[in-house]
């Protein structure tokens, strides 16, 4: 036998040791850590969490573009950070859609209230403190208890502070990411509302790139009356309560002006972030989707039995009708399951239900390439062949029909999975990925592991007995040769 | 050797008699659509006690919806029921109120699932499942005849298998709306993802039959095309067979034992893949004969001489 069927040989089972490693369950044997940061991702219908599509509704007068829907996701990102959630998923759709995957929420009409509610965006009067970013501050428009999702972050019971008062704030600096019950109440100078427009611009300071806003109605004369108050002091920009930017004035500001000093990586951010708080954009839930942890918990176990029961029944089938190649298939299946399933742990894939189904689906559809090889082995030995080339013809003959088909069915799996994509349902991109991946693999194990393992069987003479290819004694015609 | 392809007017007939009842049942009582092509909302809730789909009906009643369909799924033992019932958004006083008079008038419940789909929503939905079927069923046909353009009529092959596909699609379709005018089987998203699924399968088989057509064909030139085929039905059919019986265990595993959610899903899978098993051999390939025979021609030509004989009394 050639070396290459060697060297094929090993590079198959160093392959299946490793995916066979990568998909163990537990922490056993886990060598660096590697596993422990490769688990299963669990989608929202297995784990129980909530799934959200918002549209953003049209504002009267305003026009809602592609960086006002980001920085309304960005202002998302932070709420739900501040929830706690692990693996937040938050994704812009189209021209107007945000998409919010929230895993393993337990109180969903909390967190959808919360995703709901327009940022509010203020600039303060910090009375000559510099606010460092991140500070979570009470404002004359509310207390930062009102800070969406601040709650989850603070450490404490908080007591409201009664009504918001425009008044001179008590001197208490507040600490960065905590919010303080009964610190000062800053005075917001211009809200949202107030806001027309902020874009990037050059500025006439030749500074480079800066940040250039623009106010509305009678705001323009109380920023300009406050800005000239304050020259060389810091103002804050917040949203939601959280201060997100401290520059310092540097002249007096009516209708237009600049802000500069901001590291060139943020500007476009901050433009985002204001224009998305300019227009306040109401959002609107058009779909969404619950699932409780008991359900998820019930479609692991079922899918694990039926998954089990399947391979166990299409191995027992295999070895029965094929034997010897029978056994093979199931070898090679195994082996396509663990490469699989190390797959979905390394990419990773989220695995769904539909996704389970998948899978499980691709197990039948493995096992059929190496159906259609140990056919044409069969009927190649029926014709009399040698086994060893039997073996060869048989795939030979087989691979057109293994090619073509599988083919169409990654066709099909591109398009399942555009449709899912532009639809928003994760259960059939979940579905059509797991079986496109699943596709892909079996070719290799069909092809490459079957036959490198039929070949090693054969010509180390474990079996070499024809009857063990299912294949009877060989026929009269075939024995004595033909005399043409 | 079996002469399948002699007695192919039978095969057709089978299909018909299947496909004829699950076509009455579209045309005259359409699909039942689930809430992702209509919009609403689907609930369901287990209860901790003993609960009657009715006593649920009247309390939503009560709390003024009125067109709330409540069905019981899983065991009877489970007291887990499906709410559908017009949109109530997630998080909205709305749905508060409902859960405050399920809890007072029928018990304590935990909520296993609760999906909202908007009206613009689900008619966009409604519509890209009808585009992805389109662009999977042409992208198919293309693949067909580029895999078999070294044939004689590449475009046989692919006409073929497409008639193969579309009489699959049809029996599933059929099927479930017989299962949605008797059991209120809705269909949703993933019916949609199974009917493309079974697209795929069904070509896939009918691509293996074809192949071994093809392969005959340059073999023993001198054979009948009906004779060809019947060689090749042979030499594939129990390849056919245990591809499907494969499949066919592992979907049963997953009716039997798989979760209340995807059960409908794999059961359209199932219906399918036995579908598409019977087409490819008795369907696609007797469809190739037919067409080589000029029967196909004849029945159509028919069709077309009889309109000028009708328009042109013979003088």
């Amino acid at each position: 036998m050639p070396t290459r069927t060697w060297l094929t040989l090993a590079f198959i089972i160093v392959l299946a040791l490793f995916a066979g490693w990568v998909s163990l369950p537990g922490s056993a044997y886990d060598v660096g850590g590697f596993r422990a940061a490769h688990p299963v991702r669990q989608g929202l219908d297995l784990q129980g969490g909530l799934q959200v599509v918002m549209q953003a509704q049209p504002v009267i007068g305003r026009t809602l573009d592609a960086a006002a829907l980001d920085g309304t996701r960005q202002t998302i990102e932070r709420r739900v950070n501040a929830l706690g959630v692990s693996e937040p998923f938050i994704q812009t759709r189209g021209d107007d859609q945000i998409i919010v995957e929230l895993p393993g929420v337990d109180d969903p009409e909390e967190a959808v209230s919360i995703l709901q509610q327009t940022a509010l965006l203020e600039i303060i009067d910090p009375q000559g403190q510099y606010l460092a970013p991140g500070t979570i501050v009470n404002t004359s428009l509310g207390p930062a208890e009102q800070a969406l999702g601040a709650e989850a972050a603070a450490t404490s019971e908080a007591t409201p502070v009664g009504t918001p008062v425009s008044a001179t704030p008590v001197s208490a600096t507040p600490v960065a990411g905590i919010p303080d019950p009964v610190g000062p109440v800053y005075e917001t100078i211009v809200s949202g509302d107030d806001l027309r427009d902020a874009y990037v611009t050059t500025g006439n300071t030749g500074l480079g790139q800066v940040v250039g806003f623009e106010l509305q109605g009678d705001a323009s004369a109380r920023f300009f009356e406050y800005t000239s108050r304050n020259l060389g002091q810091p103002m804050s920009i917040v949203i939601d309560k959280t201060v997100i930017s401290s520059p310092v004035i540097n002249g007096a500001i009516s209708g237009q002006g600049i802000i500069e000093g901001v590291p060139p990586s943020e500007v476009n951010d901050l433009v985002i972030q204001l224009k998305a708080g300019a227009l306040s954009v109401p959002l609107e839930i058009v779909q969404s989707r619950t699932v409780g942890p008991t359900l998820g918990q019930d479609s692991i176990d079922r899918s694990l039995v039926a998954g089990i029961i399947g391979l166990g029944i299409v191995g027992l089938f295999m070895i029965l009708f094929y034997r010897v190649p029978g056994i093979v298939s199931v070898i090679a299946l195994l082996i396509y399951t663990a490469i699989v399933f190390a797959i979905f742990k390394i990419v990773p894939v989220t695995l769904t239900l539909a996704g389970i189904a998948g899978f499980i689906l691709s197990i039948g559809m493995a096992v059929d390439a190496n159906v259609l090889i140990f056919a044409r082995v069969k009927e190649e030995l029926h014709m009399g062949r040698p086994l060893p080339l039997a073996i060869e013809s048989g795939f030979n003959h087989a691979w057109p029909s293994i090619r073509d088909s599988n083919v169409t069915t990654m066709i099909t799996t591109i398009i399942l999975y555009l449709f899912g994509d532009y639809t928003g349902t994760s259960i059939i991109t979940g579905f059509a990925l797991t079986l496109f991946i699943g596709v892909v693999i079996s070719m290799f194990t069909a092809i490459t592991v079957t036959r490198t393992l039929l070949r090693v069987l054969v010509a180390t003479g474990l079996s070499g007995d024809r009857w063990w290819f299912g294949a009877g004694p060989l026929p009269e015609a075939a024995r004595t040769p033909a005399a043409d | 050797m079996t002469k399948l392809a002699s007695k192919r007017k039978l095969w057709f007939l089978i299909s018909l008699l299947i496909i004829i009842p699950g076509l009455v049942s579209i045309v005259f009582s359409g699909l039942k659509l689930g809430i992702d092509f209509t919009g609403g909302t689907l609930w369901e809730v287990r209860f901790s006690q003993p609960a009657e789909a009715a006593a649920i009906e009247s309390a939503l009643l009560g709390a003024g919806v009125d067109t709330a369909i409540v069905q019981r799924s899983g065991p009877a033992a489970d007291e887990t029921f499906l709410i559908r019932m017009p949109e109530v958004p997630e998080g909205s006083e709305r749905k508060a109120e409902l859960a405050a008079a399920l809890q007072a008038q029928i018990g304590p419940y935990t909520e296993l699932e609760y999906s909202t789909v908007g009206g613009a929503v689900s008619t966009q939905i409604r519509n890209r499942a009808i585009i992805a079927v389109a662009l999977a069923s042409i992208g198919i046909l293309l693949y067909m005849a580029y895999a078999f353009r070294n044939t004689q009529r590449p475009l046989l092959y692919g006409g073929s298998a497409l008639v193969a596909m579309l009489h699959d699609v049809l029996i599933v379709v059929g099927i479930f709306s017989i299962l949605g005018l008797l059991f209120n089987v809705q269909i949703d998203a993933l019916f949609i993802t199974a009917l493309l699924t079974i697209i795929g399968f069904s070509v896939h088989d009918t691509i293996v039959v074809f192949d071994r057509i093809r392969e005959n064909q340059a073999k023993l030139p001198d054979d009948s095309f009906e004779d060809i085929v019947d060689y090749s039905l042979a030499q594939t059919i129990v390849r056919s067979l245990n591809t499907s019986l494969t499949v066919i265990f592992t979907l049963l595993a997953l009716v039997l034992f798989g979760g209340g959610s995807t059960r409908n899903f794999v059961l359209a899978l199932l219906i399918g893949i036995i579908s598409g098993t019977y087409s490819s051999i008795f369907n696609a390939s007797q469809l190739l004969v037919a067409w080589e025979n000029g029967e196909i021609q004849r029945l159509f030509g028919r069709f077309r001489r009889s309109e000028p004989d009708a328009a042109m009394p013979s003088a």
